[in-house]
């Protein structure tokens, strides 16, 4: 599996037993007492000292399953588990090798940054002088030193982000649930991040992370899943992805989507497409795939022109995860 | 032993957010004195009514503001576990190994805490206003244990129904439908001699009563009996709210 050549050398750092999985979810489903079916089964592993990513859209499911695993939430049915400790009946034992960094952030206001790294650290039971010396490493790792002593109220969305995931770090743990980590932040403060999570998965640290970026999930992830309504659509390496989505993409936004049938039937019989997919959400939108794009869209648009179907606008792009998530879901990706 | 260890870490926090807001601490002293000095004014003649059974109002005042304020101030205490929930601190509490039990602990040992204090300068000012501890040290610190177990009861209570309702809105509704009919259905300002039947009636089975009753008997140093009993009401009824607390945080928990 590992084709992705960034996730060879990682699997050396982990010294541990290599049989156990860092984590273990399956057939996980949650339907809340409302009937809302948030999880419809979704099973996945995560080896030790691999970043695996779960993409999708918001209400996809990929919180719910965070929640679960970082024992906050029972699964209705199926079983999560943490290097082998199961989420519901092993809780403690789980809460204990887990940071988690929440959407939500996580962070009290009323303390300063050095305060409330300590106040976590205090809670995983670290004596006082190894404490001390774990939070001055933090809050240099992660560029908060000159802050420490202030209100974290007094944070930049960066800088609580920073304090959030250096709180996950406190006490050592062997994963990281990442939740949305770089939701809000402006782009210079998601840069930084990405690089402090690049860093983190380097030492050897197994990371889960959610994201509705699919970029994000293209950067970070040795491995992803793409989540969608509570079902896992697809899964693999972001290069396994991209993969099955060989040649280009031509995106043609008709200017009458009432011909889109008609369009769809006559690139298909085209030689050198490959597929075909119309966006089910949006009735002008259709994807071509082609072998070579830059050889094969004038043949598309003389097509389409021969048959007077009118073209408003056209781009040529690579496969993208966006191309997978289409292809897997059936609607384009809307980041939001 | 993890729990009391957990719940001391907490209680700190909470302990460290409350003395950096000068203002509230500076108003949380200031309202209880204005409160003696007003009321005292105000009723200072109601003790001449014969029946009334008390020489100085002051006197008879002090130890129902230090349980009024008890009242009042622990009312609040679930508007904090709200701002938690908002902001996602609890989360990230539940996703550490501390004690669960802890989390709600140390709400209620912070109020606790907060009211013994603020009922011991209470007690301070009426005694510069003139009253008298003719029971003693002791007799002021049941005053101030009297307001902590229902302090703490009280606290409870508005955690609960914060963790249900997850509202402030709700949480501030409830807890005025309760406060000031508790109140006023207590001897905080009317001795128990002069209330019609019926209030005496309500007041009998109201714990804000039996506080207030508790700490007068403290503060007076009388009746050691029935304070005995009082407290130990007391401590009942805070057990009792402790688990509605604890339920509804369980309830909470189940529902995430």
């Amino acid at each position: 599996m590992p084709s992705d050549d960034s996730v060879a050398p990682k699997a050396l750092v982990s010294p541990r037993a290599s049989d156990v999985l860092a984590i273990e979810a399956h057939d996980l489903q949650k339907t809340y007492s409302g009937g809302v079916e948030a999880l419809r089964g979704i099973s996945f592993s995560v080896r030790p000292g691999e970043v695996f990513g779960l993409l999708g859209p918001n209400g996809a499911g990929k919180s719910t399953a965070v929640k679960i695993l970082t024992t906050l939430s029972e699964p209705t049915r199926g079983t999560g588990k943490v290097f082998g400790f199961d989420v519901v009946r092993d809780a403690r034992e789980v809460r204990r090798r887990i940071g988690s960094v929440a959407q939500a952030s996580g962070v009290d206001f009323a303390a300063t940054g050095r305060e409330n790294l300590e106040l976590q650290g205090r809670l995983f039971r670290i004596p006082a002088p190894e404490l001390k010396a774990r939070v001055d490493e933090l809050l240099d790792l992660f560029a908060l030193t000159d802050a420490a002593h202030r209100p974290s109220r007094t944070y930049s969305g960066g800088m609580k982000r920073r304090l959030d995931v250096a709180m996950g770090l406190v006490h050592r743990p062997e994963v990281l649930f990442l939740d949305e980590p770089t939701t809000g932040l402006d782009p210079e403060s998601r840069a930084v991040l990405w690089r402090e999570v690049r860093r983190l998965a380097e030492g050897g640290l197994t990371l889960l992370l959610t994201t509705h970026y699919l970029e994000e999930a293209d950067q970070l992830a040795d491995r992803l899943a793409i989540v969608d309504k509570g079902r896992i659509v697809a899964e693999g390496t972001p290069n396994e992805l991209k993969a099955k989505l060989a040649g280009d993409r031509i995106s043609l936004q008709l200017a009458a989507p009432t011909r889109r049938a008609e369009a769809e039937a006559l690139l298909g019989s085209l030689a050198g497409v490959t597929g075909i997919l119309a966006d089910a959400e949006r009735a002008e939108r259709l994807y071509a795939h082609v072998v070579e794009g830059a050889r094969d869209l004038p043949s598309v648009l003389a097509a389409l022109e021969h048959a007077g179907i009118g073209v408003a606008g056209v781009a040529l792009s690579r496969p993208s995860l966006d191309d997978v998530y289409l292809k897997a879901t059936g609607h384009a990706y809307q980041e939001s | 032993m993890d729990f009391l260890r957990d719940t001391w870490i907490l209680f700190l926090r909470l302990v460290r957010a409350t003395v950096r807001m000068p203002v509230f601490i500076i108003l949380s002293i200031a309202q209880p004195i204005l409160w003696v000095g007003m009321f005292g004014a105000l009723f200072r003649s109601v003790v001449q009514i014969p029946g009334f059974g008390a020489t100085s109002y002051v006197q008879f005042l002090a130890p129902g503001i230090a349980i009024m304020t008890a009242l009042f101030g622990a009312a609040h205490s679930g508007m904090g576990m709200l701002v938690d929930i908002e902001r996602g601190v609890l989360d990230r509490l539940l996703t550490t190994p501390a004690s669960r039990g802890s989390i709600i602990a140390a709400r209620l040992l912070n109020s606790g805490v907060q009211v013994f204090i603020q009922a011991g300068l209470i007690i301070g000012v009426a005694m510069l206003l003139g009253a008298q501890a003719k029971g003693g040290l002791v007799g002021i610190l049941l005053v101030m244990l009297s307001a902590s177990l229902l302090g703490a009861a009280v606290a409870a209570f508005s955690n609960a129904v914060a963790l249900l309702a997850q509202r402030q809105e709700t949480v501030i509704a409830v807890m005025n439908f309760v406060v000031l009919p508790a109140v006023f259905t207590s001897s905080m300002l009317m001795s128990s001699n002069l209330m019609p039947g019926w209030v005496q009636s309500v007041a009998n089975v109201n714990p804000v009563n039996w506080a207030i009753v508790a700490a007068r008997d403290g503060f007076e140093g009388t009746a050691p009996h029935e304070l005995a009993t009082r407290l130990a009401l007391l401590a009942a009824f805070a057990l009792v709210c402790g688990l509605f607390a604890t339920g509804s945080f369980g309830r909470y928990r189940r529902a995430m």
